[in-house]
């Protein structure tokens, strides 16, 4: 959604990721991106290059977190260690809002560093929700949750994801980080209607939306953000704009990184969907 | 099943070790079928089993992870071979699995973990604890913290006896019985070198080229690992040198340090006070000094007056 309170009233448009190999093209050029998404985990440490390079990237760009281990969904307690030094990254970052997975990944204090599918079941909604809560307090700041990509399905599941997605953010009141990529890659992987799940997601509850590319396997899609991002995901991108306006979107390529212009250009692209929703609500 | 005997249950079936053609164990964890252990709690599809479908999570795991250690740790999977690094990995992983948020933090425990297990490295054992204490050592200094680092002209106006100086939390002073700096040194050019080359033709040129390095003879060395504008470097010590920066790394006054590397009994001849000036000057121009805290600071200043 444009600037709504999730996303802290911004109005963000069309931002990629801030990756290593693109850290020198970014300093010497300066070229024009409205902001940078990174990784949070990337950052939560006590010194050295990474966090120069972040300080003079934030002297000219705007910067969002998204984290890949926070792990809402986990039955294990919030790791303590973990928010204090998200805390000390986003004072550093005064991040607008702070996006993580809805996903599970760590248990008895065990780390996948995967982001593992939820059990949509009532239980796990509930306390995922309090953990929700529990975070946003510490830290101050609005949460977005992502739908993840998966590759699993649970017998103890009680409802579908984009149920399972609604009663999470209804219960915790947080925002929505719609990954249409990752809903074209479970839509093929679960055999659903991906539009079903975009026409269901709250969309007022949007406070950011990603893209991205991924790899076809013979009997399964896995998320690999090292592709452009391809039409059916574009098609469902268009769905998500037209119901939720124009609304921050960042582009993902983690893997076989191109040039920094090869991905802001294929960012862009979201260009021409963003404009026909501010016409279409203008007329 | 609750949500956390759920998660416990797959995340020991994602755990455990890949077979060696880095299929999924047709046996759980539990001793059952992994088959029927898997459908107990994963739906199959029409394309896939519930086993298959657990697979995927199962090798993820261990590929993520062992790309992990290996980017961190090249210096030791040079010495060792792939095979050989491989097995340890996997060994060191179900042994030791990560108890960080942060894959950065991976390798934490694998220097003491090796000293415990010293087969997987065999009769490479101390050349391989060298390496992995540097490639740790690097890992500590890219991000480790930095304090405001005392300025060269008031190191040399308040030096005296009684000083007490801190070193720099990324730097770490190392002695070794191989040089594996030289080797470290190797991949680090290698990579720098080769980074346009195919990945094909990077591995064989990269296995030529570190396997002659990897036979390295023992030699004892003395090595500072630290940090400046944001790169790392190792810098080779004398022991004298190694000596009085780790006395001075350990609390003791500067006229301590001095006493303890060249006093009486100590391996080293007299001081030699335009060197010991020297090197001195050396380290604080690289800011390895900071301000001791301050408790330290106070008795020291009360001293003065």
């Amino acid at each position: 959604m444009p600037a709504n309170r999730f996303n802290g009233f911004t109005d963000y448009g069309i931002g990629i990721g801030l990756r290593s190999p693109h850290y020198n093209h970014i300093l010497t050029r300066k070229p024009v991106v409205d902001w940078f998404e990174i990784i949070s985990e990337n950052f939560m440490i006590d010194g050295g290059r990474p966090l120069s390079v972040l300080d003079q990237i934030l002297e000219q760009y705007r910067v969002v977190q998204h984290g890949v281990s926070m792990y809402f969904g986990s039955a294990d307690r919030i790791d303590r260690e973990h928010l204090r030094r998200l805390k000390e990254l986003v004072k550093r970052t005064k991040t607008p809002w702070l996006s993580d997975h809805l996903c599970w990944g760590s248990v008895d204090g065990r780390y996948t560093h995967d982001l593992l599918p939820m059990p949509y079941t009532f239980e796990a909604a509930k306390k995922t929700a309090q953990k929700i809560r529990d975070v946003r307090d510490f830290l101050e700041v609005p949460i977005a949750v992502e739908n993840v990509s998966s590759y699993a399905e649970f017998h103890v599941s009680e409802m579908t994801e984009w149920e399972f997605l609604n009663e999470v953010v209804e219960r915790a009141d947080c925002g929505i980080l719609l990954d249409v990529n990752n809903i074209y890659v479970s839509s093929q992987n679960h055999s659903f209607d991906p539009f079903e799940y975009v026409n269901s997601v709250p969309a007022e509850r949007v406070a950011q939306v990603h893209i991205a590319g991924h790899s076809k396997y013979e009997k399964y899609i896995l998320d690999t953000h090292d592709h452009p991002v391809i039409d059916p995901v574009w098609k469902l991108y268009d769905r998500a704009i037209q119901r939720a306006g124009h609304t921050a979107t960042l582009l993902e390529w983690d893997d076989s990184i191109p040039t920094f212009r090869e991905v802001h250009n294929e960012a862009l692209k979201a260009n021409r969907f963003l404009a026909k929703s501010v016409l279409a609500r203008a007329v | 099943m609750n949500l956390l005997s759920l998660q416990r249950t797959m995340a020991k079936a994602v755990m455990q070790p890949l077979t060696p053609s880095e299929h999924m164990s047709k046996r759980a964890p539990n001793g059952e079928p992994m088959s029927k252990h898997a459908a107990r709690f994963i739906k199959p599809n029409d394309r896939l089993t519930s086993f298959e479908r657990l697979e995927i999570y199962n090798r993820q795991y261990w590929w993520r992870l062992m790309s992990s250690l290996a980017e961190d740790f090249p210096g030791l999977q040079a010495i060792l071979g792939n095979r050989r690094f491989e097995s340890l990995c996997k060994a060191y992983l179900t042994d030791r699995p990560s108890r960080s948020f942060t894959l950065r933090n991976l390798g934490r425990d694998l220097e003491p973990w090796l000293k415990k297990n010293p087969h997987w490295a065999g009769s490479k054992q101390a050349i391989a604890l060298d390496m992995v204490h540097l490639e740790w050592a690097d890992i500590e200094a890219f991000d480790g913290a930095a304090e405001e680092p005392l300025r060269p002209a008031d190191v040399a106006k308040s030096a005296g006896g009684d000083l007490r100086l801190k070193l720099q939390p990324y730097v770490s002073l190392l002695k070794f019985h191989y040089p594996v700096d030289e080797l470290v040194l190797e991949i680090k050019r290698f990579n720098d070198d080769t980074e346009f080359l195919s990945n094909a033709f990077r591995e064989r040129r990269k296995r030529k080229r570190v396997t002659a390095v990897a036979r390295l003879k023992p030699k004892t060395i003395f090595l500072a690992v630290h940090r400046n504008d944001d790169s790392v470097y190792f810098r080779r010590l004398q022991a004298a040198e190694y000596g009085l920066l780790l006395a001075i790394q350990k609390g003791k006054t500067l006229g301590q340090a001095v006493s303890e590397v060249f006093g009486k009994g100590s391996k080293n001849s007299g001081a030699d006070p335009a060197q010991v000036t020297d090197w001195f000057r050396i380290w604080s121009n690289l800011g390895w000094f900071c301000a001791p805290p301050q408790k330290q600071n106070s008795s020291q200043n009360s001293k003065k007056r």
